[in-house]
């Protein structure tokens, strides 16, 4: 029984594993309609495939080359980010582009074009790859990037996975000094602020010139209290210290799941409070290693669960700047009217680059993610006027926490999707892909 | 600081390339991997190398059913210097319905789970023992403590090793040479692939597996549950009397 991140559902799927890079072409030739899965951490479900056939990916999970002078590492697609980060940043390396959890595949965040905190910087992770290796249901295998088969490249970097099963890539890591972030908390009291804070950190402000500013931003805002739009701004640099407080060993997790959701209006209001007022008494400078920093949940193990059995959605908009800033008080409007809402409520601006893939989220403008319990028809109707603001101000929603958008919002949000079509696999087929792409 | 020798017999199961890793971890080795297929092989020595440049990793190909080769590499590999560790990893989940239907199927699974490994673990036996030391670790498999009517096949094979390691460790009992048997639970790997997505039983993480294997390995345990809960159900199934036994359907 296979469930992705926001355990929504739970269905049989044929499971095959593919465990060897040079058998796996072989494995796929003929074998679809399936889809690949790598962690089951995408939130929808752009990686289940009920009742068919699922293509296991946490088998390939072998370095191949790494070249210490050009900082290019050849991996699998299955190398999980946390095992990168832990073998390379003592050697003087990074990835270039971390997103809220280590725990995905390669694969997983080139097809879902992943993006962190510095995408005003570093753009999201398919900038950095410089070749992927395709395996097609129809027995291709292609290598393509950039500057070689660039249409299949930008089709597949953010394409869901349907454009074939991404075997192995070479990515370009960062040069970093140490595994720590000098890091900066600021308490804000209103969106206006929080853009304020965002255009002198990213150094985007109204001159336009790049300035010193922070290598990454990005905000928990309070979707409850505070009229909805207080909150707490985190910035920081990659610092020159060597030595530092280490993250720590203990490993909590949530044990079960509990029969109801533990999330609720009064839960949220005093977590929110409390998490709101401890943050803004610790503002200020500090020195941070890299796991908590870009990944505090990952200590946390099966957080998902504390949903309950009905599980969660995540919803994530990206709305163009000039629209910005009223369609984020707006939906922050409807969800503290509605009550609902999550502790995990994150506000980020992007910068300048448009992604590099057809179907990439990413775009200049502000993104705000959200849980929310499934409480079905009112959680529903609360998504209805949330996709109403997305899309009067011309924004998107993110595929790869996505259950549930309506295909008209994919056609309006993502207006590459007819040239994206054309270099989709046949054979392969998701749940996702059914519900928004018919097939 | 002398750098540990070890070798790995089925270096591409998924159990073993995760404890070579973990040795890796701990710090540079020399580390030899035995594999039928060499372009396999080599793309897990690839992967070790990348993740610990300053190790040593090499590959060698046998036949793993031929006594004499299996000797002579085994002398061969402890001619060159002192084996520290030797960890026995391969086997092969077949279906059991098969085997009863295909006698071929049946030898060819009892071959590999029982017959080879336990060729291996007699030659690097005599080895360790000349040499009075090292530590010799066998994967059995808890199928191989009580056969039951869904995998005997298997269990056989894996009971076979489980007898003998008992046998090797009464022999070298009181020599430097230590006989390590490690008996994993049903663990995430390529072998159980079909088990997984159907509500089939648990699986264990491959990771956690050879994470207690390593500990058991170093610490020169003569038997290793993994995860170690399987102990206390083992326990069980083994004493339940023949008449509750034959009405489970396991």
């Amino acid at each position: 029984m296979i469930s992705s991140w926001g355990r929504l559902s739970r269905a049989e799927h044929a499971v095959r594993y593919l465990a060897d890079r040079a058998a796996a072409p072989g494995q796929l030739r003929g074998a679809g309609p399936g889809v690949c899965f790598g962690m089951g951490r995408s939130y929808g479900d752009v990686c289940l495939n009920p009742g068919g056939a699922l293509w296991d990916m946490s088998g390939l999970n072998r370095f191949i080359a790494f070249d210490p002078e050009t900082g290019v590492l050849t991996c699998e697609a299955g190398v999980l980010l946390r095992d990168i980060q832990r073998l390379f940043v003592p050697r003087g390396f990074m990835v270039p582009v971390n997103p809220g959890t280590q725990l995905i595949t390669v694969g997983g965040a080139i097809a879902n074009d992943v993006h962190g905190k510095n995408h005003h910087r570093q753009g999201s992770f398919g900038d950095h790859v410089l070749r992927l290796r395709l395996a097609r249901t129809d027995g291709a295998l292609i290598d393509c990037g950039p500057e070689r088969e660039p249409g299949l490249f930008c089709a597949t970097v953010g394409g869901i996975g349907l454009t074939g099963a991404i075997l192995e890539a070479d990515i370009r890591l960062r040069r970093v000094a140490g595994p720590f972030i000098d890091a900066e908390l600021i308490a804000f009291a209103n969106l206006d602020e929080f853009f304020q804070l965002s255009d002198a950190s990213e150094g985007t402000g109204a001159t336009g010139k790049a300035s010193a500013g922070f290598e990454h931003t990005v905000s928990w805002i309070d979707c409850v209290c505070g009229g909805g739009g207080r909150g707490i701004f985190m910035r920081g640099n990659p610092a020159s210290a060597t030595c530092g407080p280490l993250p720590k060993g203990g490993r909590l997790a949530v044990p079960f799941v509990p029969p109801v959701s533990l999330v609720n209006s009064l839960s949220l209001r005093l977590f929110n409070t409390l998490y709101y007022g401890l943050k803004k008494r610790a503002a200020g400078p500090s020195l941070v290693h890299y796991e908590p920093f870009f990944c505090p949940l990952d200590n946390v193990g099966h957080w998902n669960r504390i949903y309950g059995p009905r599980g969660f959605y995540q919803y994530q908009s990206v709305i163009p700047r000039e629209n910005g800033r009223e369609a984020t008080q707006a939906m922050l409007g409807e969800i503290a009217r509605s009550g609902n809402g999550s502790f995990l409520a994150v506000l980020k601006t992007f910068g300048q680059r448009q992604g590099l893939g057809m179907l990439s989220f990413p775009r200049p403008g502000v993104t705000l993610a959200l849980d929310f319990p499934n409480k079905g028809a009112a959680t529903a109707r609360l998504f209805e006027r949330l996709d109403a603001i997305v899309r009067e101000a011309k924004g998107r929603l993110y595929l790869a926490k996505d259950a549930r958008m309506p295909r008209t919002l994919l056609e309006s949000g993502y207006p590459r999707l007819a040239e994206f079509l054309n270099y989709r696999d046949p054979g392969i087929s998701s749940a996702m892909s059914r519900r928004l792409l018919g097939v | 600081m002398h750098r540990r020798r070890i070798v790995i017999i089925g270096a591409t199961s998924a159990l073993a390339e995760r404890c070579a890793r973990l040795w890796l971890e701990q710090g540079p080795a020399e580390l030899v991997l035995v594999g039928r297929d060499l372009e396999k092989t080599g793309r897990v020595a690839m992967d070790l190398r990348v993740r610990s440049p300053q190790s040593s990793v090499s590959e060698r190909t046998v036949d793993f059913q031929d006594p004499a080769a299996i000797g002579a590499l085994v002398a061969s590999l402890c001619a060159a210097a002192p084996v520290d560790v030797a960890l026995i990893a391969h086997g092969l989940l077949p279906d059991q319905s098969a085997c009863q239907a295909d006698l071929g199927l049946c030898r060819e699974a009892l071959l590999v789970n029982g017959v080879s490994p336990a060729l291996f673990a007699e030659a690097f036996a005599g080895h360790m023992e000349r040499a009075g030391g090292g530590t010799l670790a066998l994967i059995g498999s808890v199928a191989g403590d009580r056969g039951r009517k869904t995998n005997y096949v298997y269990g056989a094979g894996k009971g076979l090793l489980t007898r003998y390691a008992q046998g090797l460790q009464h022999r070298l009992a009181g020599t430097g040479v230590s006989v390590v048997l490690i008996l994993p639970g049903p663990t995430a790997t390529p072998m159980t692939a079909h088990l997984k997505g159907k509500g089939g039983p648990p699986l264990a993480d491959a990771d956690a597996v050879a994470r207690t294997m390593v500990d058991a390995i170093e610490k020169r345990r003569p038997l290793c549950y993994a995860p170690g809960k399987w102990a206390l159900v083992m326990l069980i199934l083994r004493h339940l009397p023949r008449c509750i036994f034959n009405r489970l359907n396991i």
